[in-house]
C-alpha cells in the first residue's frame, strides 16, 4: 500500500462529530500526479475523509478529528497550519456546480484576486478556461453572468476556477452526480488530461465513473458505531477486476449499495 | 367522469363554493383597506393641496396661518432620517454579520438573538427616554439633531439587524465553501460574496427601518425636540423639530389655517416617504441586477 511518490497521506486518521464517529483510522496515500477514487455505498464517509484532505471539515461545529493528515510530509492538522493558506494549494470542486453570481471572468478570476496574484489576469483567466476545455465555448461572452451557463459548463468552470489559484492537488465531490451522462463524459475526459499536471482525488458513487477514470481505487464501507474503513485499497485494475476482499466484490458487482 | 366509491362523500359544488367565498372574503379586505387610504389621500389633498407650493416648503412656521411654512421640520426630518439611517445600516449589518458568520450557536448568542427580537417590539418612547439619558444628558449631545439622530438609529436598528440577518442567512453555504476552497478568508468570503448577495434584502430592510424613523414622533418629543423652529439646522448640534411634531402642533392649534397647513404636511411626509423608498428601491435593483459584484 505505501507508494514511492505520495503528496497526500493520512495516517490512522479518525474523524468524529461530537459522539458520532464518521470514518476511523484511514491509512492511505494519494500518488502524485495520478487520479485516487473513493467509491463506497451511501454516508459511509467518503466525502468526510475528502474533505480532511483541504480542511474543509473545520466548518462544521463539533467537528474533530485524530491521527494525521500529511500534505507533502507536512501535517495539515498542526496547530501552525492556517486552514486558508493549504485551501489554495488543494484546490476542490464540489458535488453541485457552485459558481458565483458574478461574470464568467469574475468566476475564475476570484481566487487570483483574493490570493494577491499580480501578473496578467486576463491570461491567467484564458488559460484556466483552456484547461478546463471550457475557454471554446465562452470566450465570446466572459462578461455574462455565470449562471446563464448549462450545469456541465458550469462545473467546468468551477474546475477552472479551481485551477486558476495554481493548486497542487483537486479533490473533486461526486463533481458529475447533478450531470446528465454526455456533460459527465466531458469532465471525465478533462480529469484525464488534468492527472498529468495534478493530483485528483475523487469521490464517486458511480462504480464505472472510478473504473473508467481512475488510477487508484478506495473502497470504504461504513461499520457499526465506528463510521467508515478502509476495506480495500489498490491499483482500480486490481479492484475491479480481482478483489480481494468479498465485501469489495459484492459491492462492484453491484450486489448492495 | 371518474366513477364515484360509496366511501367518498366529495361534495365538489359546496367546496368550490367555500373556495370563491374565501377568494372574496379576501378581496373585500384588500378594497377596504384601499378604501381608508383613497379616503385618507382624497382628504388631505382636500384639505391640503392648496396649501402646498414651494413657499410652504421654503417658510419658517409663523404666528400667522396663511404664512406657516415647513422649512425648519423638513430640513430636520432629512437630517434625523439620514443620521439614523447610517448609523443604524452600519451597525445592524456588522451586528447581522457577527451574528450569523461569526458567532458560535450558544446559549448566549441565542440570549443575545432573543433579546433583538423583542427589542423590536419595545415602545418607541422607551427609546426617547434612552436617548435621553444617553445621547442628551450622559454624551452631552444636548436636545440636538444629532441626539435625536442616533435616538432614531437605536430605534430602527433592531429592524435593520433582523432584516439583515434573514438576508444573509439566505445566501447559499456552498457559495461560502467555494470561497473557502479557493484560500479565501472568512472575510473575503463576507466582502466579496455574501454581502453583496445579502444586499438586496438589507436594503429592504433599511427601507422599512426609514419609513419607521421618517413616522416617529414620541421618542423625539420626549428627548426634548422643539416644536416651534424658526430657524434650519446649521449643524450636528443645532435643535430642532421634524415634519410629525410640526403637524401634530398643527393640528392642536383652533386655527383652521393651521389645520390646512397639518394636511399640507402631511403631503410633504408622504411625498419624501415615498422619495426615500423609491430610491433604496432603485438602489436595491442595481445590486439585483448587475452580474459581477
Amino acid at each position: 500500500m505505501q507508494s514511492s511518490d505520495p503528496i497526500l497521506q493520512t495516517r490512522g486518521l479518525s474523524v468524529y462529530y461530537g459522539n458520532k464517529q464518521a470514518v476511523s483510522d484511514i491509512t492511505l496515500d494519494v500518488v502524485r500526479h495520478r487520479i485516487t477514487a473513493i467509491i463506497g455505498p451511501s454516508g459511509c464517509g467518503k466525502s468526510t475523509l475528502l474533505r480532511c484532505f483541504n480542511r474543509m471539515n473545520d466548518l462544521i461545529p463539533k467537528f474533530r478529528a485524530t491521527g494525521q493528515v500529511l500534505f507533502e510530509g507536512r501535517d495539515l492538522y498542526s496547530p501552525t497550519v492556517d486552514p486558508t493558506e493549504i485551501r489554495y494549494q488543494i484546490g476542490m470542486v464540489f458535488q453541485r456546480p457552485n459558481p458565483f453570481p458574478k461574470s464568467i471572468f469574475d468566476n475564475v478570476a476570484f481566487g487570483p484576486r483574493i490570493n494577491g496574484f499580480r501578473g496578467n489576469l486576463a491570461e491567467l483567466v484564458e488559460s484556466s478556461l483552456i484547461r478546463a476545455a471550457l475557454w471554446e465555448e465562452v470566450k465570446d461572452r466572459l462578461t455574462s453572468s455565470a449562471l446563464s451557463l448549462s450545469g456541465g459548463q458550469q462545473q467546468r468552470l468551477c474546475i477552472a476556477r479551481a485551477l486558476a489559484v495554481q493548486p497542487q492537488v483537486i479533490l473533486m465531490d461526486e463533481p458529475c452526480s447533478s450531470l446528465d451522462p454526455i456533460a459527465t463524459l466531458a469532465i471525465e475526459d478533462l480529469m484525464r488530461e488534468l492527472s498529468t499536471e495534478y493530483s485528483i482525488v475523487i469521490v464517486t458513487h458511480n462504480m464505472q465513473q472510478a473504473a473508467r477514470v481512475s488510477d487508484f481505487t478506495t473502497f470504504l464501507m461504513g461499520v457499526e458505531k465506528l463510521g467508515g474503513q478502509i476495506i480495500e485499497y489498490g491499483e482500480t485494475r486490481l479492484i475491479f477486476t480481482n478483489p480481494k476482499d468479498e465485501r469489495t466484490e459484492a459491492y462492484i458487482t453491484g450486489r448492495f449499495g | 367522469m371518474a366513477a364515484s366509491h360509496p366511501q367518498f362523500d366529495r361534495r365538489m359544488a359546496r367546496r368550490q363554493w367555500e373556495g370563491r367565498a374565501f377568494q372574496g372574503l379576501c378581496l373585500l379586505a384588500v378594497a377596504v383597506a384601499l378604501a381608508l387610504l383613497v379616503v385618507l389621500l382624497v382628504y388631505l389633498a382636500h384639505q391640503g393641496l392648496s396649501r402646498v407650493s414651494w413657499e410652504f416648503i421654503t417658510s419658517f412656521p409663523s404666528r400667522v396661518p396663511e404664512q406657516a411654512g415647513i422649512k425648519a421640520a423638513l430640513l430636520g426630518s432629512i437630517y434625523v432620517v439620514t443620521i439614523a439611517a447610517v448609523v443604524a445600516f452600519t451597525l445592524g449589518v456588522c451586528t447581522a454579520v457577527y451574528l450569523e458568520e461569526y458567532s458560535v450557536r450558544n446559549w448566549r448568542t441565542r440570549i443575545i438573538q432573543v433579546n433583538i427580537t423583542n427589542l423590536a417590539g419595545v415602545p418607541s418612547i422607551v427609546y426617547g427616554i434612552l436617548g435621553l439619558e444617553i445621547f442628551v444628558r450622559s454624551l452631552g449631545l444636548g436636545r440636538s439633531v444629532l441626539a435625536g439622530g442616533l435616538t432614531m438609529a437605536l430605534l430602527v436598528l433592531p429592524i435593520v439587524i433582523i432584516a439583515a440577518q434573514e438576508a444573509i442567512r439566505s445566501v447559499p453555504p456552498s457559495l461560502r465553501e467555494g470561497a473557502y476552497a479557493l484560500g479565501a478568508t472568512r472575510w473575503q468570503a463576507i466582502w466579496h460574496l455574501v454581502l453583496p448577495q445579502a444586499m438586496p434584502g438589507i436594503l429592504t430592510g433599511l427601507i422599512l427601518a426609514v419609513s419607521r424613523a421618517l413616522g416617529e414622533t414620541a421618542p423625539l418629543i420626549v428627548m426634548g425636540a422643539l416644536t416651534f423652529v424658526p430657524f434650519a439646522p446649521d449643524g450636528p448640534l443645532s435643535r430642532f423639530t421634524v415634519l410629525p411634531i410640526q403637524i401634530f402642533n398643527w393640528t392642536s392649534r383652533p386655527q383652521a389655517g393651521f389645520h390646512e397647513a397639518a394636511a399640507a404636511g402631511i403631503i410633504v411626509l408622504l411625498v419624501l416617504l415615498l422619495t426615500m423608498n423609491a430610491a433604496a428601491i432603485v438602489l436595491r435593483n442595481q445590486f439585483q441586477r448587475r452580474p459581477e459584484g
